[in-house]
């Protein structure tokens, strides 16, 4: 393969930003028919790379050949026209236009100076077809899975582009079976000697679909390898640049902690969100819950931080009753909240990461009583320093943040108030290996310093590894309890699965 | 960097701007930077515009407060009218200055409170919700004066718009004060930081524990209480309260202020200086177009072409293009370099 | 629509009784603007004051500056088969259809202030106020009291565009035509209000060598007249001596400007329509006279030496 003559040839490409150089001199190289990976923890410079292929950013140095000649596509659009299309994990099309008309808005077929439906919907059917998907095309995109949203994308891209398409991350939000199904529409594109990039964290994924891996750290080039000749091991030395501990569990720990439960939830919940439930929570314990998207676990958070207030039941602690009418009184019981939506819930984007930091601090003491600016400098280079956060210095809009610092930043928000029941909604999700990591280290740590933990978590041998006890939320109830050596991940399969075969097949795959 | 290279590169264009506005006033009217005593009182075009501009620039402290929480403040312009209203007939029935002072920045709050309650607890658009004030409150104010301009001979009220403090007009005195004060409080407390989170992220401000709906209530309070001053100013100024006019269309300047200062409408980062600054560019073209001499009907053309050029070389495009063109002249010897080498 | 239609034709039925019956106690409608300011205010109070003087029972609708609330004031008053309708439009045009129904009822109207662009025959008569002659009448005030002194005059323009603003400026132009001691070196608006007239004035007043090439200040209308005194007096010069100040409408508080010596002359924009409007309907009642299509008010000349104070007191409580 490496003897033919490259689609997408990128040399000593360079962008930086004020204070960081994101991509310093970076080659890169796709040949036709070719699934090429692009690895690298967040914050390598992946998206940098591919938003400079794709002229989202203009480069600052470096030149980009596509067959042979030189391209320099100053917007995404113009890339589009070259050649190279992008499909990104947020389907970047029209939700309530039809699938047709996401297919070809822009290009409908015209009948005496009218679209005319019938022709573009049987355009459309034509074109899923060689996807393999057959759907009523009529119908708006938002009634489809993200998965056939996915192909839906892909198909549209391949159709304006139609020489390289560039793959962000597009199993992120998918099933098994559904990532099987897009690697399907993969393998038929690479047939017709379409160059793709494909960028995930599953390093599964990237073994079973890819022919070459590029592999970025801090901006730079690690290397280029034929996947073949690769293995594990060194792919995630590459990528880390360190050792990364392997750490196993076959089932979970057994050492929770004796004594009073600190928090008692009891008859707890909110008609329409989560059924009541009781929870107890002892200090130092850290209590897993395991459910599909949907199920009742974001509902079971956003009630237990008051997010959405509860309607039945009450929280005691010590026999008192806690007030838990809005965050602002689970804050000030001690309740810190990182939510799932990042963005959208979590960081604001445009405040320093120091802000960030102090943010929640700042709010619990009342902005008649502002921290110090040493103080809070000072607590920021802490967080920097303790949770590893890569940042050019703690006055960068966390915005500019790839996820995993990002998601390190909010942890260090809710860590600087000191509280005593922390709830995390899906941590790690969408960050890289080296960050994952990281963090449950150290929710393993915080766990041994007293303080109590709710983590939610789609990754089920990682609830494994940490968890005293796992809940299972099923239907927006809590439906079992493992505690201890019965925490594995063949129970809680089992126990998510348990009601009707339908549900069992989903959770299998 | 440090906070205060930060603040000077942050207000940067403003002053370059204001700069500009102020040589190209000085080369159509050449006597224009000369500043004389007459009368015991500072005299000349430049203090003009610091004394005229006052209004602006106190609605404008209080909407860019507004506007970095993703609000806006229709209702200003009317609050000045109201709270004039007020301080003039309090005068008019014999009431004493420091009654009347309070009575009209009462009034100028419950006026925040109502568009505070309606933002943060109604959770209505702030935008619809001031407008409603922006439209009934001239009418209050016109029942107040009865429709007429109340003219008042209080000394003390009157001092407030057209007496000095050390030869300096008393509304530039209060409107500096003004901006010192709230850009203190909201720099040197809390505050700032936690309008511009809610700004940037409601949601997620609320979740990280911010008393979002006090904050809101209370950055409207804040902005018809600068109004409330300013309205106050206003009426001293003519010694009575004109209910048509007072502060007619002023919210307009002053939400231009602020987008002048390089607020965004969209909330977040603010800065209370900058805003200052872009409303004393207003002033600079209202006095520099007023000393020109050319005939009236050219006053807003010539007004909304120097603005419309000052945003467009504030806007994003421009400004990355300028920064581009910087980069490359810098970069370009560099390169020649090691060609050379 | 049906129902109006049977009210207009009620109240024709009605004001036909009324004639009939030759009742001496006159019902007559008034439809006001609104309260858009001052001098409005007096207009109103001095149309109450008159009619009662004649012992008319006036029937006063505000139509809050909209003229959809003129033109249902106005139906209301035919279908209550009054007299005579007095009325201040509010705009100029789209008068046609209700003027012509109160034509066909038989309600003589007369249009106060304000013209409209109906056909004359639509109306009885309009009473009002040249605007160009008041401009006049400042103007030659001007020429007799600078008596050929060399005089540089700045000028307070109204609302640019709007016709007061055109007209007094072209009436105190034709005045000082011919008058080569006289010249206009700056004019700029106003915009009518205190607040305007004073910073322009300011601006005047640094333009003008400190104030010091101004000889008069000639204001289309009293409230910037009053702002710009006080620009006059903080910058150290005093008004009515060392710059003349002419200007228009005869409010209460330019006349304690000049019983203080700060104003020098003001024309009366009288605010008192009403009284020539009765008396040409009186005549127009009693045995058909048919007044002018245009009865023009007096635009008096009020100067220091005609007891300022005293007319200050006889304006204050109109409600300017």
């Amino acid at each position: 393969m490496s003897g033919s003559q490259p689609l997408l040839r990128a040399t000593a490409v360079t962008k930086t930003f004020p204070g960081t150089i994101a991509l310093d001199k970076v080659d890169f190289t796709l040949h036709p028919g070719e699934v090429h990976a692009l690895l690298g923890e967040n914050g390598a410079g992946k998206s940098t790379l591919i938003k400079c292929l794709t002229g989202a950013y203009r480069r600052d140095g470096g030149d980009i050949l596509l067959d042979g000649m030189p391209i320099d596509p100053r917007n995404t659009l113009e890339a589009q026209s070259f050649g190279i299309g992008t499909v990104y994990q947020e389907v970047n099309l029209l939700p309530n236009l039809s699938v047709a008309e996401n297919l070809l808005l822009g290009h409908q077929p015209v009948r005496f100076g009218m679209i005319s439906g019938r022709t573009m919907n049987a355009a459309a059917r034509t074109m899923l077809a060689q996807y393999g998907l057959d759907i009523d095309v009529s119908r708006n995109l938002d009634n489809f899975s993200v998965a056939v949203q996915q192909v839906v994308a892909i198909a549209r891209a391949v159709s304006l582009s139609g020489k390289v398409l560039i793959l962000d991350e597009p199993t992120a939000s998918l099933d098994a079976q559904e990532v099987q199904m897009l690697f399907e529409v993969v393998r038929s594109l690479k047939e017709r000697q379409l160059g793709i990039v494909f960028i995930s964290h599953f390093l599964d994924q990237v073994f079973e679909i890819s022919d070459r891996i590029t592999v970025l750290r801090n901006g730079r080039l690690v290397g280029a390898e034929a996947t073949a000749d690769v293995d594990r091991v060194r792919l995630v030395n590459m990528m880390l640049g360190r050792e990364l501990k392997q750490e196993t569990r076959e089932s979970g720990r057994t050492d929770r902690p004796e004594g009073m439960p600190a928090i008692r939830f009891q008859g707890f919940g909110k008609s329409g969100r989560i059924a009541p439930f009781d929870l107890d929570i002892r200090a130092g314990e850290v209590v897993g819950v395991a459910g599909l998207l949907g199920s009742g676990r974001t509902e079971t958070a956003e009630v237990l931080f008051g997010v959405t207030p509860h309607d039945s039941g009450k929280v005691e602690e010590k026999g008192a009753t806690l007030p838990l009418g809005s965050p602002r009184d689970a804050i000030a019981g001690g309740f810190g909240f990182c939510p799932e939506d990042r963005k959208g819930d979590g960081i604001v984007g445009d405040l320093s990461v120091r802000e960030n930091i102090v943010l929640a601090l700042q709010a619990r003491r009342g902005w008649t009583k502002p921290l110090p600016a040493r103080a809070q400098a000072a607590m920021a280079e802490e967080f920097i320093r303790r949770l590893d956060i890569r940042t050019p210095d703690a006055e960068k809009p966390v915005g500019l943040l790839s996820g995993g610092n990002q998601q390190k930043v909010l942890l260090a928000r809710w860590l600087a108030t000191h509280p005593r029941f922390l709830i995390l909604d899906e941590p790690t999700r969408g960050i890289d290996v080296g960050a994952h990591a990281e963090i449950i280290r150290l929710i393993e740590e915080l766990c041994a310093q007293g303080m109590s933990l709710l983590v939610i978590s789609s990754e089920l041998d990682e609830l494994v590894a940490y968890s005293h006890r796992v809940i299972v939320v099923r239907d927006r109830r809590h439906v079992a309890e493992l505690v201890g050596e019965d925490i594995t991940t063949d129970n809680m399969v089992a126990a998510i699965a348990r009601p009707d075969a339908g549900r069992a097949d989903e959770a299998a795959t | 960097m440090s906070a205060a290279s930060r603040f000077l590169r942050r207000i940067t264009p403003q002053l370059v701007t204001l700069a500009a506005v102020l040589a190209s006033i000085a080369i159509v009217f050449p006597g224009f930077f000369e500043i004389s005593i007459a009368n015991g009182r500072l005299y000349g075009s430049a203090i003009d515009i610091l004394n005229r501009g006052a209004p602006v620039a106190l609605l404008a402290i209080g909407m860019t407060l507004v506007i970095a929480t993703k609000g806006i403040d229709l209702s200003v312009g009317a609050v000045m009218a109201i709270c004039g209203a007020v301080a003039a007939s309090a005068v008019d029935r014999g009431m004493g200055l420091v009654p009347t002072l309070a009575l009209a920045i009462g009034t100028g709050l419950a006026c925040g409170l109502w568009n505070g309650i309606l933002v943060a607890v109604l959770k209505i658009q702030p935008i619809v919700a001031t407008l409603i004030l922006m439209v009934a409150g001239r009418g209050i104010a016109q029942l107040i004066t009865e429709g007429a301009i109340l003219t008042f001979r209080h000394e003390g009220l009157i001092f407030i718009g057209s007496g000095t403090f050390l030869t300096v007009p008393m509304p530039v005195l209060i409107w500096l004060f003004t901006g010192v004060i709230v850009a203190l409080v909201v720099r040197r407390t809390a505050l700032g930081m936690l309008i511009e989170a809610i700004g940037i992220n409601p949601r997620a401000s609320m979740l990280a524990g911010v008393n979002t709906r006090v904050l809101l209530i209370a950055v409207y309070m804040a902005s018809s209480l600068c109004a409330a001053i300013a309205g106050i100013i206003a009426a001293a100024d003519i010694r009575g309260a004109d209910a048509n006019n007072a502060g007619l269309w002023l919210e307009l300047d002053a939400i231009l202020a602020v987008v002048i200062g390089g607020t965004s409408l969209l909330g977040g980062r603010f800065s209370i200086v900058a805003s200052l600054i872009g409303a004393m560019i207003i002033q600079a073209v209202n006095t520099g177009i007023l000393l020109s001499g050319f005939p009236p009907e050219f006053n807003l053309v010539i007004k909304a072409g120097i603005v419309l050029v000052i945003l467009v070389l504030q806007s994003p495009t421009v400004q990355s293009a300028f920064i581009y063109f910087r980069r490359n002249k810098q970069s370009s010897p560099a390169d020649a370099k090691t060609v050379v080498q | 629509m049906l129902s109006r239609k049977a009210w207009i034709g009620a109240g024709v039925l009605a004001s036909m009784a009324f004639m009939a019956s030759g009742a001496v106690a006159q019902t007559i409608g008034f439809s006001q603007i609104g309260s858009e300011s001052g001098w409005r205010a007096a207009e109103t109070t001095l149309t109450r004051q008159q009619a009662q003087e004649r012992g008319i029972d006036l029937k006063f609708a505000d139509a809050q500056q909209k003229q959809e609330n003129q033109i249902k004031a106005l139906r209301s008053f035919i279908a209550q088969g009054v007299d005579a309708i007095l009325i201040a439009p509010v705009v100029a045009t789209g008068w046609d259809a209700v003027l012509k129904e109160a034509k066909e009822a038989e309600i003589p109207v007369v249009l106060l202030d304000r013209m409209v662009d109906s056909s004359d025959d639509l109306y009885l008569t309009a009473v009002g106020s040249d605007l160009v002659h008041e401009g006049k009448v400042a103007g030659e005030w001007l020429v007799s009291e600078t008596n050929g002194k060399e005089c540089n005059i700045v000028e307070l323009q109204g609302t640019t565009g709007s016709s007061p603003a055109i007209d007094r400026k072209k009436g105190f132009e034709e005045a000082i035509a011919d008058k080569s001691n006289l010249k206009i070196v700056r004019s700029q608006t106003g915009d009518f209000t205190r607040a305007k007239g004073k910073e322009v004035m300011e601006s005047f007043l640094k333009a003008e060598n400190g104030g010091r090439n101004i000889c008069a200040l000639y204001a289309h209308n009293d409230d910037m007249a009053v702002g710009a005194i006080q620009a006059i007096k903080e910058a150290g010069l005093k008004p009515g001596e060392d710059i003349l100040i002419v200007s228009i409408d005869a409010v209460p508080d330019i006349f304690l400007a000049m019983a203080a010596g700060e104003a020098n002359a003001t024309v009366e924009l009288t605010p008192n329509m009403a009284g020539p409007a009765f008396d040409a309907l009186a005549a127009f009642m009693k045995d058909g006279t048919t007044p002018p299509k245009f009865i023009q008010t007096e635009s008096k000349l009020y100067t220091q030496a005609d007891d300022p104070k005293a007319v200050y007191e006889a304006k204050k409580d109109l409600g300017y």
